[in-house]
């Protein structure tokens, strides 16, 4: 533990950290532009210079494990001249186009030019040009700006894992650029515009849209997959015109994929913006009281039983208990959220949980993965366990398909029967897990919407059991979800009631005429083709696959335009907000359902959203805990079966066009493009 | 040479029996893991059988051999002088014209070579024979003005002699490499002033 003297003040900081950390602790700020917490140290930029007392010459703080009985001076005459060297030099090549710079107003340079920097530049010479680079459908590239922090080319080796960014030539020659100018091939890749100090490295659909200090800012939850990022909505009027991640340590860092910063034009296109009724075989234009009493009137004449629902991938906890409480009030028993079909049971809340808590990852030393492409179906998730991987104390063996997961890791096998000889003890990982202090399991959705998910599932819970991966304070067992929906739907038991049918069964049924009326609610990744025959109300924020056959739309909100409760695949509970309005006519989703039950005369007994949510809190009491995880029991998972030989699929989706945002969005549409021309490999992979 | 260009790449590198047998030797002599060492002399020998240049096929290949990313191996390509991305003439003439060559009359080599070649620097010959390059310092300034042609040094340079070098290689000769000015290495260039007693 050395104690050192910094700025006059002694301090003891850990062994092994940093200068720069140590100064921090002690209450001074240190400029930097290289240096990032969650990267390794470059030292390049020498902004971070620092005076050592009988040190012959500033030191890069950055770099300088502190040591006992340093005297450090970080505000002195000399420094503040050496800041403002460091500053000039940097800035001789920089271009002074911060007006027509698209990180104008939010740019580390610009900020720290102005606290360190001198009054003017001494340079005469021309500057030099650097040509912009093609890093693909995302990154937007301004070279000349590039100061060669190289934080990009750290990011893509150590966090993303796909070296693919590098720095070619050297000296003042030195450009930043990918492999032949390709695109990034990684599902993290908006990252390195965070990271980017200067304007090098910007957003290419944000470009030139709008300037930083006239957006209204929204923290937000994030549902593009089911690990609920924390985001921060920018928006300007009604337009939502930018997504960036918020930090939050035990979920998604200060990271966010792809397609959650990305897909945001999708809220802008093909939305419902009016309900529509179906008049003669046509959708038409119509009101909120039209539209209601098409419902009203055709529930009215309904059986309870002939009527069904079934929640989406998008769905919010909210509306879900309100749709909940209406379809049970009119006597249904048939409702359903698990919409790829998996038979979770909803009141063993262990089985469908990811256990071990994404933050878990760190302290994990042994990891099963069974047929889940982590890498695509949760891009945080495989960072995490890639970072928890370079520290050399993680083993990691998959079942499944032989996918690049950015990490090392030993390929058991493709199908159940590997998992069974594990389960029985055989092979050398099952040691390796029981070994382990932290051994985790996960399994992908793929695998648990097979027909035999549910015994694979009671197999990898026993296993779970067998290797100890079930203790007071672990939870091994973990299910990796990819709807932001799910978990919030079977919490609060979104899921057929007594003698109800499943998704299956209503589609089947609707299909034969045993169902009459289907309630989609944000419901489109499901066979719409049987819904032909069946009097269909699609309650939803895009004109996608759910419309086809709907009768009477009702124009939703989308994430962005409710304040929601999300609960991601961990368990945990996060509120979203409103960041725009819905457009047009549509409204917030579990208002819509309450007034629709005031028409039918099943009023909800709920008028405001406090209300609603003391009714979740009723069904499912740790709702209520906000940004909190309640451990849940564990009861084991799955039920014993048959299993077939069929191997198991780490990919089936094309993970740029999960939902209907998604398809809506343009940038998803150019990075699935790109992905392809990637994946047919065109011409220049050797 | 940081410059890059997509003329005359191919799509398709492969080394020879011979040289993959050198590449076997180079990568031998680093312990298991740390094949990536050997990043250099591959590259050399891959320029060495493309003909003086080394093409993109050639810097995936060696990616691929050592198991490297190949934006890692075109960083090492590109950072350092030897390597050139770009295709250069059968005989690479280098001028040094750091200060001390520069001293010792090196813009009279500089001029020398355009004359005879007819070329500017940084240029090719139409018959691909020559291409002459401004270096940095190439380390021989005991023997200034010098350049490099090949692997080889040509030294202590007038214009004369620089013309009688470019000479004899268009007319397919090897001149001798070393001082074209008479003198042995780097002795004194007046005669030797020291140990002159032979026993």
């Amino acid at each position: 533990m050395p104690t050192l003297t910094i700025d006059g003040v002694e301090i003891t900081v850990d062994s092994g950290v940093t200068l720069m950390q140590a100064c921090e602790e002690a209450g001074a700020e240190i400029p930097r532009f290289c240096y990032h917490d969650r990267l390794s140290i470059a030292g390049n930029c020498r902004m971070c210079l620092v005076e050592q007392e009988n040190a012959p010459k500033p030191i890069a703080s950055c770099a300088m494990p502190a040591a006992d009985g340093m005297v450090i001076h970080t505000n002195s005459p000399s420094i503040k001249k050496a800041r403002e060297g460091v500053m000039e030099f940097l800035l001789i090549n920089h271009p002074l186009d911060c007006p027509i710079c698209d990180q104008g107003g939010e740019c580390d340079l610009q900020d720290q030019s102005m606290a360190y920097g001198g009054n003017d530049s001494r340079y005469d010479e021309n500057k030099r040009a650097v040509t912009e680079k093609n890093m693909g459908p995302l990154i937007k590239t301004v070279m000349t700006r590039c100061i060669h922090c190289t934080r990009c080319i750290r990011f893509a080796q150590e966090v993303a894992g796909v070296e693919e960014i590098g720095a070619l030539g050297r000296g003042e020659h030195m450009e930043i650029s990918t492999y032949l100018e390709q695109s990034m091939t990684s599902e993290l890749s908006g990252n390195v515009i965070d990271l980017c100090p200067v304007g090098a490295l910007t957003s290419k659909p944000y470009a030139f849209t709008a300037r930083s200090w006239e957006l209204e800012k929204t923290e937000s939850i994030d549902v593009h997959d089911a690990v609920g990022s924390n985001i921060r909505v920018d928006v300007r009027g009604k337009e939502v015109m930018r997504i960036l991640p918020r930090l939050n340590e035990d979920v998604n860092q200060e990271w966010l994929a792809d397609r959650s910063r990305f897909a945001y034009d999708g809220l802008k296109k093909r939305r419902l913006d009016k309900p529509y009724v179906r008049i003669d075989g046509k959708l038409t234009e119509a009101t909120w009281e039209d539209a209601f009493k098409t419902i009203a009137d055709k529930v009215a004449g309904t059986d309870g039983s002939k009527i069904a629902g079934i929640a989406g991938d998008l769905a919010d906890v909210e509306s879900m208990t309100a749709l909940k409480d209406l379809l049970i009030s009119l006597g249904s028993a048939n409702l359903d959220c698990r919409t790829d079909g998996v038979q979770y049971d909803a009141s063993n809340r262990a089985s469908y949980l990811f256990n071990s808590t994404i933050s878990g990852i760190d302290q994990v030393d042994a990891l099963l993965i069974i047929g889940a492409n982590i890498r695509e179906d949760a891009p945080i998730i495989n960072a995490r366990i890639r970072q928890q991987s370079l520290t050399g104390n993680l083993q990691i063996a998959v079942i499944g398909e032989t996918l690049d997961l950015t990490y090392d890791y030993d390929y058991l096998g493709a199908g159940a029967q590997t998992l069974a000889d594990l389960v029985s003890d055989n092979g050398a990982f099952a040691q390796t897990l029981k070994d382990a202090s932290h051994p985790m399991i996960i399994i992908g959705q793929n695998v648990l919407s097979r027909a035999d998910g549910q015994a694979i599932a009671a197999m990898a819970a026993q296993l779970a059991d067998n290797v100890g991966a079930i203790t007071a304070d672990w939870n091994g067992y973990n299910v990796l979800h990819q709807a932001a929906g799910r978990v919030g739907g079977l919490d609060i038991g979104f899921v057929p009631q007594d003698g109800g049918r499943d998704v299956a069964g209503i589609l089947d049924g609707a299909a034969s005429g045993d169902i009459e009326i289907v309630f989609l609610h944000h419901a489109d990744e499901i066979d719409v083709s049987k819904l032909q025959n069946a009097f269909v109300i699609y309650q939803g924020s895009h004109g996608d696959a759910g419309v086809q056959h709907a009768d009477v739309i009702l124009p939703g909100a989308a994430y962005t335009e409710k304040a929601a409760t999300w609960v991601n695949t961990e368990g945990r509970v996060q509120l979203g907000n409103r960041a725009a309005f819905p457009p047009g006519d549509a409204r917030e989703d579990w208002t819509i359902l309450r007034a629709l039950s005031g028409v039918i005369g099943k009023t909800l007994p709920y008028d405001t959203l406090d209300a609603l949510r003391d009714r979740m809190a009723e069904i499912a009491p740790h709702l209520a805990e906000a940004d909190q995880i309640v451990a849940a029991d564990w009861q084991g998972a799955g039920t014993a079966g048959d299993t077939s030989d069929e191997p198991f699929a780490g990919n089936s989706i094309d993970h740029y066009q999960v939902n209907p945002i998604c398809r809506a969005s343009n940038t998803m549409e150019e990075c699935t493009n790109i992905q392809n021309e990637v994946s047919e490999g065109t011409g220049t992979n050797g | 040479m940081s410059g890059q260009t997509q003329a005359q790449q191919s799509e398709h590198f492969e080394f020879t029996a011979e040289n993959l047998q050198k590449t076997k030797e180079h990568i031998a002599k680093y312990p298991e893991g740390r094949q990536a060492s050997a990043v250099m002399p591959l590259l050399d020998i891959a320029q060495r059988q493309n003909g003086g240049w080394l093409p993109q096929a050639g810097i995936r290949c060696v990616a691929t051999m050592l198991d490297m990313p190949v934006i890692r191996v075109l960083e090492v390509a590109s950072f350092y002088t030897m390597y050139n991305l770009a295709p250069v003439g059968e005989h690479f003439v280098q001028v040094c014209t750091t200060t001390p060559c520069w001293l010792r009359g090196s813009d009279d080599i500089v001029s020398a070579c355009k004359n005879k070649l007819g070329i500017n620097m940084g240029e090719t010959t139409q018959d691909g024979k020559f291409t002459i390059i401004e270096v940095e310092c190439l380390g021989a300034c005991a023997n200034a003005p010098m350049m490099q042609i090949g692997d080889d040094y040509y030294e202590d340079l007038t214009a004369d002699t620089t013309t009688k070098v470019l000479d004899a290689l268009q007319a397919g000769d090897t001149p001798t490499p070393g001082p074209q000015s008479g003198r042995k290495k780097s002795e004194p260039a007046g005669g030797l002033t020291s140990l002159q007693e032979t026993s």
